[in-house]
């Protein structure tokens, strides 16, 4: 599974990263950029998915393998 | 407050944001006209308003920056007298291009990191409000604890003093709830935050220091110092901007525990809950209605829309529609999916989301920290609520023990 932030579309509700800070970054202008080159490790598919669930510009789009 | 509007009778054709109806309880207002065949409501007052009530609709505005100018935000009789594209208070007052700067300069200071270093001065302060109540069996949520908070913190981050708290709050409250009172006197009001901000502002640069003022002051957009106008819009935005909405926020979320001693066991028992909590108390009684000004005569799906009139952008509306959100008017406080527009959507996301969330969720912690689930609403008629486009809770009065 992978994750990938739309730079256009995010605005840096910064949703994701506060609750999936182990797959999202952000840097001070709020926008917000996958870790990893978005590569879910096993295990965080649940965050994963509920970061995308918590995106209010749905920015993030979910690759499942 | 006493309005200079007539009583709406008709919500479709003829609503009014500032009506007491409207202010007690707006959600079936919008949930009439979302499921009519007309969800974008119009009204004559102000000069013609637009209420779209879809989340669809209210995001498609929001986005759509070559239609609508956010030259106001604010709904009121007369029309903005500073001019696109920096406006009276940038970064909301501005569209693009000029915004983008405007608001980038702004964000460093809100974010993430900055904004956690002002948790254990939040966390003290709202520990001593509730030292002051010690001993009371009646406390106000709204009187006694929400409506400091915010003040509190900004005037911290601005480098303002802290004893100014009851100025500011008299200042936001005529920016934002004094909206029925006429041009004139909204200018006169407007003179006395421009007065008491040039103060503060020549006291800043005369003694500069570590401060968001400071840093105002000495900013750059574009290799050139910021005009003066900016600048003292923007330290009038960030006062108004973060007053009552955290207040509301903070007050509403207060009064649901308040009223529902099923959330309110939960969150005592699995505090770990509170963030969830916290996004979906925004969603359910998110406080803030924006509106923008439509540029030129344009037709937005059917709906013939003509040069400065007013849209209201009800993002409370949004986040009760049922397309997005299931059983949208049951509050769920573990709700997984919550893409809640509270903070708005598009280019003016509230750059202050961060710091917002922040106050309310350890204003939440210390009062639960204190209180547990033993406390109850003291007396729900005597609940009273803002009225126009911040609403949230003025008095909450509450049984604690
Ligand atoms: C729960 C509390 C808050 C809510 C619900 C809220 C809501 C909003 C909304 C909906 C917007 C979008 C405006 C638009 O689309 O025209 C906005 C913008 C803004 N908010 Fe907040 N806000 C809150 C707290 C704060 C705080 C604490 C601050 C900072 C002190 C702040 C500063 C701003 C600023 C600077 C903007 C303008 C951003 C721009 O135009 O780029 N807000 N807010
Ligand atoms: S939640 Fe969405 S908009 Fe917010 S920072 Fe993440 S990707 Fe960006």
């Amino acid at each position: 599974m992978k994750v990938r932030v739309d730079q256009d579309k995010c605005q840096g509700h910064n949703r994701c990263y506060s609750l999936a800070p182990e797959l999202f970054d952000v840097d001070d202008f709020g926008t917000a950029k996958e870790l990893n080159d978005g590569v879910v490790p096993p295990g965080l598919e649940d965050k994963a998915r509920l970061a995308v669930a918590n995106c209010p510009e749905y920015a993030i789009e979910l690759i499942e393998d | 407050m006493a309005g200079i509007h007539p009583p709406v009778t008709d919500w479709a054709t003829d609503f009014d944001h500032t009506d007491p109806v409207w202010a007690a309880d707006p959600y079936p207002i919008w949930a009439d006209i979302r499921a009519s065949g007309c969800p974008v409501a119009h009204s004559e007052r102000y000069g013609g308003v637009w209420l779209p009530t879809r989340h669809e609709d209210v995001s498609a505005i929001a986005y759509d920056t070559d239609h609508f100018t956010s030259q106001s935000v604010v709904v009121s009789e007369g029309r903005p007298m500073m001019p696109a594209p920096q406006g009276i208070a940038p970064p909301i007052s501005s569209d693009p291009p000029f915004h983008h700067g405007a608001r980038r300069l702004l964000l460093p200071a809100f974010s993430p990191k900055a904004v956690a270093v002002l948790e254990p001065f939040t966390r003290q302060y709202c520990n001593e409000l509730l030292d002051a109540v010690e001993g009371k069996e009646l406390v106000d949520g709204a009187v006694d604890y929400a409506q400091h908070i915010p003040v509190q913190v900004i005037a911290k981050m601005l480098g303002f003093p802290p004893e100014a708290a009851d100025t500011f709050r008299m200042f936001v409250h005529n920016a934002l709830e004094g909206v029925d009172l006429p041009v004139e006197k909204r200018i006169e009001n407007f003179g006395l935050l421009d007065a008491y901000l040039r103060a503060q502002v020549d006291d800043h640069i005369a003694n500069p220091r570590d401060d968001l003022t400071t840093f105002l002051l000495n900013a750059e957009m574009d290799g050139e110092p910021l005009n003066p106008e900016h600048v003292g819009g923007t330290i009038a935005l960030l006062l108004i901007a973060g007053i009552d909405t955290t207040w509301s926020a903070i007050g509403a979320s207060l009064w649901h525990l308040a009223k529902t001693p099923a959330d309110r066991e939960r969150l005592a028992a699995e505090p770990e809950l509170l963030p969830f909590a916290v996004e979906e108390f925004l969603r359910a009684y998110a406080p803030v209605t924006m509106a923008r000004l439509v540029k030129d005569d344009f037709e937005f799906n059917g709906c013939p829309m003509k040069a400065n009139e007013w849209v209201l952008l009800p993002f409370p509306a949004a986040n009760r529609d049922p397309e997005v959100f299931d059983n949208p008017d049951e509050v769920v406080i573990d709700r997984v999916e919550n893409r809640h527009a509270a903070f708005g959507l598009g280019i003016h996301r509230c750059a202050g989301s961060n710091l917002a969330r922040m106050e309310m969720q350890v204003a939440i912690e210390v009062w639960m920290d204190r209180f547990g689930d033993r406390f109850t609403l003291a007396d729900p008629e005597s609940v009273t609520w803002s009225g126009g486009q911040v609403r949230g809770p003025r008095q909450l009065p509450i049984t604690v023990n």
